[in-house]
């Protein structure tokens, strides 16, 4: 309908009333405060990646694409400031599948867990014993990673190259679970691991939180046509908290790739694509950067301003995917 | 979610008396008109006896008898707060969903009581299905997997699917309205439409009893006719309870007719009798104020 269209319908009624709501100048000094509170996470987001993407700049345009497909990450100077022999190239492409498969085995790992967890707590845990778990996901939300990255060092691995060497030994046919050397120590599996229980606190809030506010309604219609508790769950719970656990679980996948101290003690870092995931090498793009960091030239410290650069679209990504799956089910079950 | 432990350990206010058939029961199905079909079916009826139900501490319920015959439809009626959906919510064991929730008394459905320990709750449900007040069907699945829901979720193995569907979708008076968009998802029918779908859902696990809770409270008048066609229907096989605030409604669709009152304590019983005589020449003074809209 056009403009005109809708003026000639309305011509012979009266002309809509001007409505004035001019704020109080009290009301309008709280709104500008609020609003700037609302949005200082965009300005400081925006400014970050700016502040990467201008940092970075210089190395992106030398290589271009190659920065994200190349294996391989050389600097020319070296930490004493003398000229190395080789020239500098600077590829992410490494690190990028090490970010990618530590992440995806966290998930793999991590998720189950969590959605389990995340059931007990919502459908079958006592009162008092759910109030204690609730807080006690919380806190394991915000344990710092250190501790994990310690206690995944000198706990886990022992418990985790077992795992890794009964996956290798009965399994070893799947290629990613082939090592060369038999070297399991502190592999991508392990780091996985520590980043699995790293995640399950953010994916079991979040479902739980979702399962929770399943409708009375439909839980109690399940109930009266003989459903167990599981038969309700299943029909009920779980698409009506699909696209929310979904969208947890992807939170938790930005979190494993982000992840920089916990991989940084537990793996150990080698600048390779390494996809087999048993063998005791790797990294991820975070933990290359702090590992560099330190003795990087002026030169190699854009390129990892460009690595940092390369790691905000990825975790940018994976929410936008997050978001775009959570849309597309979230009618289901709603 | 109450433990059987709960419910035992709760001081019973009086013991369940030695049972002798209701006397309401005698006085409905001597004065019964389908006296034959009642005494055919008087074993599938069901029958709640001294039931007392509390909310924590607070008593909601207190000391109701009401004999439910089959092939006939009992209506609860009551101002707000006077224990029908409490009530009503006892007869399937529904009520211990709430936490906190107790009761005291006994339901029997074909000659058990169906709070003995160690009872199946869930195949319980299945022979006393419920409809409640706000339409709620499944909005993840179709018209028809909501039909066969009860089917999928207790496990039950149906020879003709679709016969079954088409059978219960009649008997909910929904058919000839959703026959060609069967795999539409429940959720997009109206509000009249998704509660006959509700009570197609309910009748696929063939009960003996259907509870209903307000069914038509949240309707239009045309879905209200509709569904007390339904109800009417649905009468000639089985026992249907249904709690409704709506006094014409108690009067169109059923038999006979319980008044609960709470008086400021727990909902009683105050009368029990067929329609006719309630909303006719009412025994209780209290019942004709009501019936009579001098209160509630």
């Amino acid at each position: 309908m056009s403009l005109n269209e809708i003026l000639d319908q309305v011509r012979d009624l009266p002309p809509p009333r001007i409505l004035s709501n001019k704020p109080r100048f009290s009301d309008r000094i709280f709104r500008g405060i609020v609003t700037l509170g609302g949005f200082t996470s965009l300005l400081i987001l925006g400014l970050i990646s700016l502040f990467l993407l201008y940092r970075g700049f210089s190395a992106l345009r030398t290589e271009g694409f190659g920065f994200i497909t190349k294996y391989e990450w050389v600097s020319s100077i070296n930490s004493d400031g003398t000229e190395g022999e080789a020239a500098s190239t600077y590829g992410v492409g490494a690190m990028l599948v090490g970010t990618i498969i530590t992440a995806i085995i966290a998930l793999l790992i991590g998720a189950p867990v969590a959605i389990l967890a995340a059931i007990y707590l919502a459908f079958y845990a006592p009162i008092r014993t759910r109030k204690f778990l609730v807080s006690v996901v919380d806190l394991m939300a915000a344990f710092p990673s250190i501790l994990f990255g310690l206690w995944g060092l000198n706990v886990l691995m022992d418990q985790g190259i077992y795992v890794a060497e009964l996956l290798n030994k009965y399994l070893g046919w799947i290629p990613i679970f082939q090592v060369p050397v038999p070297v399991f120590l502190r592999s991508p599996f392990i780091a996985g691991l520590v980043l699995a229980i790293m995640i399950i606190p953010i994916v079991t809030a979040v479902s739980r939180e979702i399962f929770a506010q399943t409708p009375l309604d439909r839980i109690q219609a399940a109930y009266a046509l003989g459903a167990t508790k599981w038969a309700m769950i299943k029909t009920v719970a779980i698409p009506y908290g699909y696209s929310g656990v979904v969208g947890g679980a992807m939170l938790g996948l930005g979190r494993a790739m982000g992840e920089t101290v916990a991989v940084f003690t537990v793996l150990n870092i080698v600048y390779r694509a390494n996809f087999d995931i048993l063998l005791g090498a790797g990294g991820n793009l975070a933990s290359h950067i702090i590992l560099k960091f330190g003795e990087a030239s002026s030169e190699e410290i854009k390129a990892l301003m460009a690595a940092g650069f390369v790691l905000f679209l990825l975790t940018l990504a994976v929410n936008l995917l997050a978001d775009f799956i959570v849309a597309r089910t979230g009618k289901r079950g709603k | 979610m109450i433990d059987k432990s709960v419910r035992e350990e709760r001081p019973v206010m009086s013991e369940p008396q030695k049972i002798q058939p209701s006397s309401l029961a005698d006085v409905a199905a001597s004065k019964f008109e389908k006296q034959d079909n009642v005494s055919a079916a008087y074993g599938s009826g069901l029958d709640a006896r001294n039931i007392y139900a509390w909310f924590g501490k607070y008593l909601a319920v207190s000391d109701m008898s009401i004999y439910f015959a089959a092939g006939t439809v009992t209506a609860l009626i009551g101002p707000s707060g006077c224990g029908k959906s409490t009530f009503i919510r006892t007869l399937n064991r529904m009520h211990e969903f709430i936490p906190g929730a107790a009761m005291s008394g006994e339901v029997f459905l074909h000659g058990k009581d169906i709070y003995t320990s160690g009872i199946d709750v869930t195949k319980i449900r299945l022979k006393i299905g419920m409809v409640f007040q706000k339409p709620n069907p499944f909005p993840s699945m179709s018209i028809g997997e909501n039909v066969l829901a009860g089917i999928k979720l207790a496990q039950l193995k149906v020879p003709n699917k679709n016969e079954l569907m088409q059978d219960c979708l009649e008997r909910a008076g929904l058919w000839s309205e959703v026959k060609d968009r069967l795999n539409q998802p429940g959720g997009s029918l109206s509000g009249g439409q998704q509660q006959r779908l509700c009570i197609a859902r309910s009748l696929a696990v063939n009960p003996d009893v259907l509870l209903m809770d307000e069914p038509c409270s949240a309707l239009d008048p045309g879905s209200t006719l509709k569904i007390e066609e339904t109800i009417g229907e649905l009468a000639k096989t089985m026992a249907v309870i249904i709690v409704t605030h709506n006094m014409q409604q108690a009067a169109r669709v059923s038999d006979y007719t319980a008044f609960l009152l709470s008086e400021g304590g727990p909902g009683k019983l105050i009368e029990f009798a067929p329609t006719r005589e309630i909303f006719g020449r009412p025994k209780d003074i209290r019942t004709e104020n009501y019936v009579t809209g001098r209160f509630g």
